[in-house]
């Protein structure tokens, strides 16, 4: 399954993917031994003429060893867990002084993405909206300020491993910061009515430079 | 109690008395099975048509769309075509003509299909199989006593369960359709019929489930009262076999988690119909979105327990007695069942995640959500301890104990992807939990519902199902099911969002086609199977091998009362000397020792 998993491009997506990795290297251990006892077993302990099977009612050892083991590498999974959360969604967490902030705002079935402009407030006359199309510099860590203007919607990005609900009325505060340029998509991941299926936007990751030409074009001095 | 007179009841019952509005525990089982194997064709059916769609997107269905020449030159070429030209020249709007013009199915009449097919599984497959039959039919028998402490409740709980389902197929024909917001019903998509175009569907939807909640409400009171206070002389808790101690957690779950729903839903209505907003934020105030999905999950997460417990009771009555052996640690699969029920109340948050919620609630979710590996893992180490040093024996019903062990495993782990909340970030709302829930309803609770109609067959109608149409149906059944679900993990790890009605219109998706077109090829695979199943069921009613009172050498009480089960089930109540899993017990010459055999007398078998 490994091979499907896109190339991650944000600075804590590899987190996320070590994470993954972790767990799926301990579920496939878990699931080969399990199945293959159950087979072992089941070939070892199938019926045979004149023999009986044995009466074991339990064992209360095993009992507290798979108890015991299950909690351990659940509470050590949880321990790695917890930072890279808080780091993804905590807004204490976040980087401070962000070099992109944007606002983007879903509805039936777009994403709006709102620049502040230079000023950086956002409700002035320089603001930017641009429908579908979200541009960031690369190496840049980009606020992004997410709200809906009617139902939720959920702003996915596979490749920056970041997915948030947007909710009406409410801003929801993520942030990244993208290490390689390129154009990704940027799904609708919460159904969100019949258009659903099709509401997609755009995330363009530029270099600086590009960023820079792309901000001029945008707000000429 | 009244046992004694109770016998003496045997005048003639008429037919409605007798099959209608039965007051027979038994019957009502019988009533509830047959419901719920008619709605499960419903919802598979449901399930089928939105495959076809993602497989072929835009494309007529065989047989029933439109042909591709038809489609470009409006040429007449089938039948279907002749169909379709009828139904355009036709003044009024027909309802294909709506949802599926030329037999291609409409996003809208998608996200309709997919929240059907859920709600209908759901609510009114796997809960009226695993509780309303099982339950009904296995609780008075096994725990030994007449019947139900509440007879007409018994039927009401049966009859408000029939009057919900007509509700929600009422709904597939008003205008609007019927609801498509998800069987979650997330607001504010369910509370304005703006954002969907859906109007009384949305209601009626509301108001099936409410209704089937009243249906859970008396059966569970029934459920609970029953073993509470009607187990046979000498039927401790501790000697009740583990499927009655999972249908007592369950009733309890049901209790609770209901009413919650219901109520949410209550307010659901007034928000559509009163201009309430419970569920929707304007810029005055109001209530919250997020309101409805705790509320939501705070009954789906009990709910998703009430789904597979019974199922976990199931398997434990199968594993011991095909392995002749005594169950594997008895307690501590009441303990674990215990503790799934208790924690099942303090994760709910894990389905939000995403949502918007306070971060540091995340991580407490998290914690608790992964602790539910714990009690999940003793019981599937007890189930292989259980085999371990057997003499088992591959009849149908156990492989299908073995099934659910197996794909329950995989359910189980693929749940902790989700479970932690970084790589949640990228899992939710992709096909990774759409192969995870599957593998654990249909890989476990729907192979333990089938085994179970297997094996307690012969004690509903007295004959065997056929055995050889049984195996092409749990073969046929095991590989589709895998075929069509497993290659979902893989989709998810690609990030295919759920839900989508056209995957080709995003570019990454592109390489997921022909993995699409296999599933779908599965899925259909899979639900003719079912054909096979539901052919042999009613087939065997009338023409099954005639079986002996307890074909299968089981000691729980079920099988000491004659065959067919009369009304008032036993000859005499029978007093319980011995816990339900004495198999092989060393000294003795039968390797099984029904409960009902006292402690210091000689092992016979029950011969």
């Amino acid at each position: 399954m490994l091979p499907w998993l896109p190339e991650n491009i944000s600075t804590y997506g590899q987190g996320v993917d070590n994470l993954f990795y972790a767990i799926f290297y301990i579920t496939i251990t878990v699931l080969i031994l399990v199945m293959a006892t159950l087979i072992v077993f089941l070939i070892k302990y199938r019926y045979q003429e004149g023999k009986k099977a044995t009466y074991i009612e339990g064992s209360t050892t095993l009992e507290i060893v798979w108890t015991a083991a299950t909690t351990v590498i659940v509470f050590v999974l949880a321990m790695f867990s917890y930072p890279q959360w808080n780091n993804i969604k905590s807004p204490t967490h976040f980087p401070e002084n962000p070099d992109v902030v944007v606002q983007v705002s879903g509805k039936q079935f777009n994403w709006d993405m709102t620049y502040p402009g230079p000023d950086n407030e956002f409700e002035t006359d320089d603001d930017l909206t641009l429908e579908n199309e979200l541009h960031v510099p690369i190496n840049s860590v980009v606020h992004i300020r997410l709200t809906s203007i009617d139902v939720i919607h959920s702003f996915f990005v596979r490749e920056l491993r970041l997915k948030q609900d947007a909710l009406p009325n409410r801003f929801i505060d993520v942030w990244f910061e993208a290490i390689k340029a390129g154009r990704y998509e940027i799904p609708c991941a919460e159904l969100c009515g019949f258009g659903h299926s099709g509401m997609l936007g755009y995330l363009n990751v530029h270099t600086q430079a590009d960023y820079d030409a792309w901000v001029q074009e945008r707000w000429p001095q | 109690m009244h046992d004694n007179e109770h016998t003496e009841h045997h005048h003639e019952e008429s037919f409605l008395s007798k099959y209608i509005f039965s007051l027979d525990h038994k019957m009502i089982g019988k009533q509830f099975l047959i419901y719920g194997l008619i709605m499960f064709f419903l919802g598979g059916g449901l399930a089928l048509l939105f495959r076809w769609q993602l497989a072929y997107p835009e494309r007529p269905l065989p047989i029933i769309g439109a042909s591709e020449q038809y489609m470009e030159e409006g040429e007449v070429v089938t039948g279907a075509d002749e169909m379709w030209e009828r139904i355009y020249e036709s003044e009024k709007e027909e309802w294909l003509e709506v949802n599926m013009p030329n037999g291609v199915v409409e996003p809208a009449f998608y996200n309709m299909l997919f929240t059907m097919h859920a709600t209908v599984m759901v609510f009114f497959v796997v809960v009226p199989l695993l509780v309303g039959a099982f339950g009904n039919f296995l609780i008075p028998l096994m725990i030994g006593t007449r019947d139900m402490a509440f007879p007409i409740l018994n039927m009401l709980s049966f009859w408000f369960a029939v009057l919900a389902a007509i509700i929600m197929v009422v709904g597939f024909f008003v205008p609007g359709g019927h609801a498509a917001a998800g069987w979650t019903g997330y607001t504010p998509l369910s509370a304005d019929p703006q954002w969907t175009g859906v109007g009384s569907g949305q209601i009626l939807w509301g108001l099936s489930l409410f209704v089937q909640g009243l249906s859970s409400l008396v059966g569970s009171i029934n459920y609970i009262t029953t073993i509470i206070n009607m187990r046979a002389p000498g039927m401790t808790f501790f000697r009740m076999p583990l499927v009655i101690w999972s249908l007592f957690i369950v009733a309890i779950l049901l209790l609770l988690a209901f009413p919650v729903l219901s109520s949410a839903i209550v307010l659901l209505v007034f928000d559509r119909l009163a201009g309430t907003t419970f569920f929707t934020a304007t810029a005055e105030g109001g209530g919250d979105p997020l309101l409805w999905q705790h509320l939501f999950w705070f009954f789906g997460h009990p709910e998703v327990y009430i789904l597979i417990l019974p199922g976990m009771g199931i398997a434990s009555e199968l594993i011991p007695v095909f392995s002749r052996k005594p169950i594997f640690g008895y307690r501590s699969m009441v303990y674990a069942m215990i503790a799934i029920a208790f924690l099942g109340w303090v994760v709910w948050g894990h389905h939000m995640f995403q949502s918007g919620m306070r971060p540091g609630m995340g991580s407490i979710f998290m914690t608790t959500t992964m602790l539910i590996a714990v009690p999940s893992a003793i019981k599937t180490f007890n189930w292989l301890g259980t085999m371990f040093r057997g003499s088992i024996r591959f009849t149908t019903p156990m492989l299908h104990g073995i099934v659910f062990v197996s794909m329950f495993v995989i359910g189980g782990l693929s749940g902790i992807y989700m479970a932690n909340t970084p790589v949640d970030i990228y899992f939710h709302d992709t096909y990774y939990i759409v192969a995870h829930i599957h593998y654990v309803v249909f890989g476990g609770s729907l192979f333990a519902i089938f085994g179970g109609i297997i094996f307690w067959f012969p004690k509903m109608y007295g004959r065997y199902m056929n055995d050889t149409l049984s195996k092409i149906h749990f073969w046929l059944t095991f590989i589709a099911f895998n075929c069509t679900f497993f290659p979902m993990h893989i989709l998810g790890v690609g990030g295919h969002m759920r839900r989508i009605s056209n995957p080709l219109q995003y570019e990454f998706l592109q390489q997921f086609e022909g993995m699409n077109i296999f599933i779908t090829m599965s899925a259909f695979t899979l639900g003719f199977a079912q054909l096979i199943l539901v052919f042999n069921f009613f087939w065997s009613i009338y023409k099954g091998k005639v079986a002996e009172q307890n074909p299968w050498h089981v000691n729980t009480l079920e099988w000491e009362a004659p065959t067919p089960v009369p009304h008032g089930n036993f000859d005499q109540i029978p007093t319980v000397y011995r816990g339900p899993y004495e198999y092989s017990v060393p000294g003795e010459e039968s390797d099984w020792i029904p409960q009902t055999q006292p402690e210091h007398a000689p092992a016979t078998g029950g011969d």
